[in-house]
């Protein structure tokens, strides 16, 4: 048997979400705040991610200097912060299995908090038929190789996406001195700002492919290209050593899942409400783990706002269930995905914003919320695109009936 | 009592110029099953020879990893003989070496009146094949046993023999254990020519000449090849694939059985069985080709596998696929095997070792040392090899982060480093300075896990390199 540990707050997950959740509790002085953190360094994604995009407009940082501040920040306002250590599984409600070099270890808390993260789908996942050589990678493998371990990938690599992940993946290739191919999507563009794609494409000479998906992967040790089919049916062999398959990603629900917290079947995330409250009384959840994927921003945001929600549940208030919000193609996913009802005298602020994705790009849309034929609300937005998150503003949820059936949501053309 | 000496493990560099007394071309499950048979005997100078950079690369890596029981055997075959006492040999072998074994026991499963009428047939050739604990069972209890089954099956023959078992630890511990009592491994040695000129053999080798007075073509899929240079015509080997998908951890409580399909005259369907590193294997396809490379998966096959699949285990196509593969089995225009002894040129072929060379390894390996010793070679003292115990990879026994004691001794036995497997930097670090190291990290991966899960390497990948590049220089 192993000793159980109390601790008052457990963080799962020492990202921008679990770190920023961790100063903000620690700061508001609830008692022992840790955070646990499976890698030997914290810090999340930003710890690979050696471009600019970091911080605020007043501070831009690159991703391993916004790493450090967060987790100073964290340590400063006296949270601990615990690296190489592994939550495995539940042990309890409010208790993990822990593992690390000190040995198997119980944590039980008051309150926990999964910041787990996201990952990107890998080749396997995606069914990408061929060989099994070496020189497949995904950008996270990528950015780890190349600027935490400064290994040599290869010389001429073809990325598989062209969203903003994929022109980050296309940036450390060519910062590790090798040339990227292409970029291709099966999608009619890409899904970044015009002005990114036509940097890469004009001024770095990067080709991008579109409506073009990978056929088969080449090469029996090592890579020797892939083939690529046009959705109009033309199909070529790229000869490269490296193929880098960007995006897709998952969050890593490992753990809410074996917790058996309800899922969301938007996000592959726990579902959560307003305040990110997960399933399960007493555990809330942050960061890439409730949608693939946000910026660094939305995840420290979340991981403040679930930091509130701990407090809350720390002082004993308590919550009622709430009724699930759903949302209707082309819009993919919102979060949170459940609403419950804010009193409307109570003055509280309404909570985060929802954010929500589509799949189509729409000018001057209406997003529309109702709730058993009623609507509650309607926003006009300027333009809907892929490669933004919509904003939904969370003044609405004060008229949701608590009896009522699920929240619907729309996107819809003028 | 002394040690034995350790044989050489070379990857590159000329070959010794002595002959030895016997050489084993082939360094997968049956060809080190056999090395390790034969160095029971120390006074042989053995060699095991091997085309790729690692043991266990050809069909031996990549199969669907069942300890079968022979039920469906022909009996009086070789086969047959030689997988049940193979079963049995390997059963005791895995369980004193710590190969991961589990015995969860095999449903035929039957999702028409064809399949559910040829059931008895099963069940009598099980009989026959003295594997007497199998049983019919109807609906109600298949679906008890297996409530994920999709709708519509029938009624399944139980085979609880049947087992699942991690292939590559196999083949690992007999090679590692043929090397620690003085058999020597030469990797990156592809046999090209072969010619028999004074009574000695002379492989010519891409490392150069290897001599050696008695030989054992154990070459797999390029068996067939190495038979005709040394003037036998007995049998081709035309590659079978077998394209399988290996489904998320999550699908593991999907099934609890391995699930096989009902061999009738419209051909075998496919399987979906548990992995003893707690995954799910759906397939394998089985396609004849001519290529003997030819470990490519295709679109095809693979949504293939994918409709099957969703019949047999609807909730399997709901989670992630961790991996697909690809591998050759050796068949042959025979059915039962082509073990031959050819005493005359002081050589034994072992061929058309197909989908159960596994589970027949140590039989086959036993059967081939009479061979050679009733075709001439004098063995000379038999000894105990020493106990050997390989590192779990399986989950249904204590894996390194789960033993504190071993934590306490050593604590990189509790620094994770591949998160989706829980291989720790104490397991690598194993690995790589172990008896036979791996040559890459596929080979890495399968002695340790490490990049085997669900990222990928997306998390680990690099890190798991640098551990593997570090111990290089």
């Amino acid at each position: 048997m192993t000793a159980v540990r109390h601790v008052d707050v457990l963080i799962v997950g020492a990202g921008p979400a679990g770190l920023t959740a961790a100063a903000r509790l620690a700061d508001a002085q609830v008692g022992r705040v840790e955070v646990l953190d499976r890698e030997q360094q914290a810090g999340g994604v930003p710890r690979h991610c050696a471009h600019g995009g970091y911080g605020s407009w007043s501070r831009p940082l690159t991703g391993p200097a916004y790493a450090r501040l967060l987790v100073t920040a964290a340590e400063r306002a006296g949270a601990v912060v615990r690296t190489g250590v592994t939550a495995l599984d539940w042990a309890g409600p409010l208790s993990l299995h822990t593992v690390g070099p000190a040995g198997p270890e119980t944590i039980r808390a008051r309150a926990v908090v999964l910041a787990t993260g996201a990952r990107e789908r890998p080749r396997s996942a995606r069914l990408v038929p061929g060989t099994r050589p070496a020189g497949v990678l995904t950008t996270g493998e990528l950015q780890q190789a190349v600027h935490l371990h400064q290994q040599h990938i290869g010389e001429r690599a073809v990325v598989v996406g062209a969203e903003d992940v994929s022109y980050a993946a296309a940036a450390t290739v060519r910062a590790a001195g090798a040339v990227v191919v292409a970029m291709l999507t099966d999608l009619p563009r890409a899904r970044t700002t015009p002005s990114r794609a036509a940097d890469a494409r004009l001024r770095q000479g990067i080709p991008l492919l579109t409506g073009t998906t990978v056929t088969e992967l080449l090469g029996h040790a090592r890579l020797s290209g892939v083939r690529v089919r046009h959705r109009d049916g033309r199909t070529a062999a790229l000869p490269c050593d490296t193929v880098v398959f960007t995006g897709d990603f998952v969050p890593d629900h490992e753990l809410a899942r074996r917790g058996g917290l309800t899922l969301d079947t938007g996000t592959l995330g726990p579902a959560v409400d307003g305040s990110l409250r997960t399933s399960r009384p007493g555990v809330f959840a942050a960061g890439s783990v409730l949608h693939p994927v946000e910026s660094a921003a939305i995840a420290t945001r979340e991981g403040a706002q679930a930091a509130g929600a701990v407090l809350e549940a720390l002082a004993g208030v308590e919550h009622q269930d709430g009724v699930p919000l759903a949302v209707a193609p082309p819009l993919r996913w919102i979060v949170p995905n459940r609403v419950t009802p804010a009193p409307a005298e109570s003055g509280l602020p309404h909570g985060l914003p929802y954010i929500l994705r589509t799949t189509a790009p729409l000018t001057r849309p209406l997003l529309q919320v109702t709730q058993d034929g009623r609507t509650l609300y309607r926003q006009r937005l300027a333009r809907a695109l892929p490669y933004r998150p919509l904003v939904l503003s969370a003044r609405w949820t004060h008229l949701v009936d608590p009896e009522g059936g699920p929240v619907r949501v729309t996107l819809s053309g003028r | 009592m002394t040690a034995p000496a350790h044989g050489a493990v070379t990857r590159r560099g000329p070959l010794p110029s002595p002959p030895y007394d016997i050489a084993v071309v082939g360094a997968g499950v049956v060809g080190s099953a056999i090395a390790r048979s034969l160095a029971h005997h120390p006074h042989l100078r053995i060699a095991l020879v091997e085309a790729e950079d690692d043991v266990g690369q050809g069909s031996s890596k990549a199969n669907t990893a069942i300890l079968h029981t022979g039920f469906d055997a022909t009996p009086g075959f070789l086969e047959a003989r030689l997988v049940r006492e193979g079963a049995r040999l390997l059963a005791a072998y895995a369980a004193a070496a710590g190969i991961p074994v589990e015995p969860v026991g095999a449903l035929l499963v039957a999702w028409d009146e064809e399949q559910l009428a040829a059931l008895p047939r099963l069940a009598e050739k099980a009989e026959r094949n003295d594997c007497t604990d199998t049983r019919l069972i109807g609906p109600a209890e298949l679906y008890d046993r297996e409530p994920h089954l999709g709708p519509g099956a029938l009624g399944a023959l139980h085979v609880p023999g049947e087992s699942i078992i991690c292939p590559w630890t196999t083949n690992l511990a007999y090679a590692t254990q043929a090397v620690r009592h003085g058999v020597d491994l030469h990797l990156n040695t592809r046999v090209e020519r072969a010619s028999h000129p004074d009574g000695t053999h002379h492989l010519t080798t891409s490392r150069g000449t290897l001599r050696t007075r008695w030989l054992v073509n154990a070459a797999g899929l390029h068996a067939d090849a190495l038979d005709r240079a040394l003037g036998h015509d007995d049998f081709t080997v035309t590659p079978r694939r077998g394209q399988l998908l290996v489904f998320d951890k999550f699908a593991r409580d999907l099934v609890r059985h391995i699930l096989l399909p009902v061999p009738t005259a419209l051909g075998k369907g496919v399987l979906v069985a548990p992995t003893v590193y707690g995954n799910v294997l759906l397939g394998p396809t089985a396609e004849d080709l001519d290529d003997k490379r030819a470990t490519v998966s295709t679109a095809e096959g693979l949504e293939g596998l994918r409709d099957k699949g969703r019949r047999i285990l609807p909730g399997l196509l709901d989670e992630e696929v961790t991996a697909v593969y690809a591998g050759l089995r050796a068949a042959t225009e025979h059915e039962d095997y082509r073990i031959s002894a050819h005493p005359e040129r002081a050589y034994v072929t072992v061929g058309g070792i197909r989908s159960t060379g596994l589970t027949a390894s140590l039989a086959i390996a036993a059967h081939v040392t009479d061979l050679l010793a009733g075709a001439g070679l004098a063995l000379g003292p038999a000894t105990e090899l020493d106990p050997i115990r390989m590192p779990n990879l399986g989950e249904a026994f204590p894996r390194p982060y789960q033993r504190p004691e071993l934590i306490a001794a050593d604590p990189e036995y509790g620094t994770l480093v591949c998160h989706c497997e829980r291989v720790t930097r104490g397991e690598i670090r194993d690995a790589l300075t172990a008896t036979i190291p791996p040559a890459g990290l596929d080979g890495l991966r399968r002695r340790t896990r490490a990049r085997a899960g669900r990222c990928q390497g997306f998390y680990c990948g690099a890190a798991v390199r640098e551990l593997f590049e570090g111990a290089r220089k």
